[in-house]
């Protein structure tokens, strides 16, 4: 069984550039002892490049990577103690699952009882002990993924980097070993990055969440404040469903048709902006059969996603989410006229419209 | 209706069957008539004289073509070697670390692909002359050509075999996990590409056994050149050692076909598992 081995890690400025691209630009990111953190964003927007600088699978063209006090930019990545978890398949395909995991213990010089008991062990943390006699192509993805964090965790690193590893799983294989590693991880107590650019993934798994932007971190922070204070316009946007609706800034809070809603940021100059509203933020307070109003308007689709559903609601210039009960928006077919209410929840405006 | 169905789909079987049959002793004949000609003369006695083994049996006793021999074999070993030490880590590293150049490397391997043997003899020429003068006369000298002889054939071999894995990403595992390059290569790319490796191999050597213009022009014997002097002198022995050759070509081949066919039946025998444990 792996040992606890969390140590603090940090990207201290680090730039990346492509040529004219600048992959990272001056990204600083500490992560504590045993945290997991996971860095979300778009497709280009750095995350990966932070993963594999700290890997040591590139090489930055400024900045530190510190690792448990120790600097270890200049070191390549055989030389780090790092485990990883590749996006792709990336068990060797002429070892069996036990031999997979005993590679870096074996690369570490232990001899091959040893190995072997340890390699058995590890796999039976992940649930595959009975599988150690398996070739990667007698597995599934999923079997293979878990193998893969096995072999990961088999050398004790004092890192654990986890690049997507579920974007290749369908959609219950992912949820369930989302939630098998968040228990490996905090059961070893290792200090983990873990790039997705999956929101549910993300939020779900972190103690902390990164979303990056263009090479930058535009917001860090634990996932219900990154989803309910998010810092920026883009972090807004990016992380769950927002409705952009104008209104007008004046005196720290927006006035969105009609109605008030408090700024998060009170120091927004007076003046026209866009409010970015939570779909649960909006709520259908009644009929709107022959009323007129800035916030009445007609039910255009329900969407049912389970214990909540969401509405679509034409407001005429503008199309607004809501997100409700499912008991509630039964009660709104599509057709139906309804009036919204929004909650006064400090929102975010932007105001470079 | 059904038993309609089952008698046109039997008839289309059995036609398939009647000729597959034919495509296979059409082929068969196609290669073993001119084999089995070639041993009909080289066993052929004198005169009225019964069929004899003679010119086989005979073959040890030219120390020419038995050196030729030996020659052929130490090259096609050091021309396959060579040519594995110098391609496989080269397409590796390109593929890793500089992918733009892939098609610069591509061009240059298949380079001599395009220019006949003899105009390579002309460029060779001066080359060998001065390697002649200053450095040796050794007919194993002529590995040298032969790798660039043999470097379409294997560099599309490996290619196929490198497409078929995520070189990038196995190789990214293994350095996480503490492996050098050295290590990457040896005991990760290399186990999963044997199968391309082994058919460049075979390519190499089949080729280089085979080969006769560049050796002639460049005043080497081996043992094309020296079966073809034979030939002259007695054509009884040159035909036996044309066939033995021929054979021994085709024993690796076979060896190639054998071990290939295992890695197929177990891939089924995987596939198999795979689904096996999807149900389960």
């Amino acid at each position: 069984m792996p040992e606890r081995t969390g140590v603090e890690v940090r990207l201290e400025n680090l730039q990346r550039r492509y040529g004219a691209v600048v992959a990272l630009d001056d990204l600083s990111l500490t992560i504590a002892p045993g945290e997991l953190v996971a860095l979300l964003g778009p497709s280009g927007c750095g995350k990966t490049t932070a993963l594999r600088l700290l890997a040591g699978l590139e090489d930055a063209d400024g900045g530190r990577v510190v690792i448990g006090g120790e600097d270890v930019t200049g070191l390549p990545a055989n030389r780090r103690n790092i485990g990883m978890v590749f996006q792709a398949y990336s068990l060797f395909p002429h070892m069996v699952a036990w031999e997979n995991v005993a590679f870096g213990l074996q690369m570490r010089g232990v001899g091959l009882a040893e190995r072997k008991k340890r390699a058995i062990d590890v796999l039976e943390l992940v649930g595959l002990s009975r599988f150690a006699n398996r070739y990667a192509s007698q597995m599934s993805g999923g079997q293979q993924q878990r193998v893969a964090l096995a072999r990961a965790l088999a050398i004790s690193p004092q890192v654990l980097l986890l690049d997507e590893p579920l974007s290749a799983l369908d959609a219950k294989v992912r949820s369930r070993l989302r939630d098998e590693i968040r228990r490996i991880q905090l059961e070893v107590g290792i200090t983990t990055l873990f790039v997705t650019h999956d929101q549910e993934e993300a939020l779900a798994i972190a103690d902390r969440v990164g979303v990056m932007q263009s090479g930058r971190l535009e917001q860090l922070g634990p996932p219900m404040t990154v989803y309910s204070r998010p810092a920026t316009p883009f972090v807004a946007d990016f992380v769950g469903l927002t409705n952009r609706i104008q209104g007008t800034v004046s005196r720290g809070s927006v006035d969105v048709r009609g109605a008030t809603i408090p700024l998060v940021d009170s120091s927004v100059p007076d003046g026209p902006a866009t409010a970015l509203v939570r779909p649960e933020a909006v709520s259908l307070v009644g009929n709107g059969e022959a009323q007129e109003g800035p916030l009445i308007g007609t039910v255009i689709a329900v969407a049912f996603l389970g214990a909540t559903s969401r509405v679509t609601v034409d407001l005429g210039d503008i199309t607004v989410l809501a997100q409700l009960p499912t008991s509630a928006a039964a009660e709104h077919p599509a057709g139906t006229r309804v009036k919204l209410a929004l909650r006064p929840d400090p929102v975010l405006v932007d105001s470079h419209n | 209706m059904a038993a309609v169905r089952r008698g046109v789909q039997g008839t289309r079987r059995l036609k398939l069957q009647v000729f597959r049959i034919i495509v296979f002793v059409a082929a068969g004949l196609f290669f073993l008539v001119p084999i089995g000609a070639m041993v009909e003369f080289s066993t052929r006695g004198v005169g009225d004289q019964p069929r004899t083994l003679a010119a086989w049996q005979s073959i040890g006793t030219y120390p020419d073509l038995v050196a030729a021999i030996t020659a052929s074999l130490e090259l096609a070993a050091i021309t396959t070697i060579a040519m594995l030490v110098l391609l496989v880590p080269t397409m590796v590293w390109v593929r890793l670390k500089l992918p733009r150049l892939n098609p610069i490397i591509e061009f240059i391997c298949l380079l001599p692909l395009t220019i006949p043997a003899i105009v390579l003899v002309v460029g060779l020429f001066p080359i060998y002359n001065w390697m002649g003068t200053n450095f040796s006369d050794s007919i194993l000298t002529l590995s040298i050509a032969y790798v660039v002889l043999v470097l379409p054939y294997d560099y599309r071999s490996l290619e196929a075999g490198l497409a078929a894995i995520d070189v990038k990403t196995l190789t990214e595992a293994a350095r996480s996990l503490g492996a050098g390059w050295f290590t990457v290569m040896w005991r990760i790319i290399v186990p999963n590409i044997s199968s391309a490796i082994l058919n460049s191999a075979f390519l190499s050597v089949a080729l280089v056994l085979g080969e006769y213009t560049i050796a002639n022009n460049l005043l080497y014997n081996n043992l094309q050149v020296e079966i073809a002097m034979l030939g002259r002198a007695n054509a009884g022995v040159s035909i036996a050692v044309a066939v033995a050759s021929l054979l021994f070509a085709f024993g690796v081949l076979v060896l190639l076909s054998f071990f290939n066919r295992g890695r197929g039946r177990l891939q089924l025998v995987e596939l198999q598992q795979v689904m096996r444990t999807e149900r389960g």
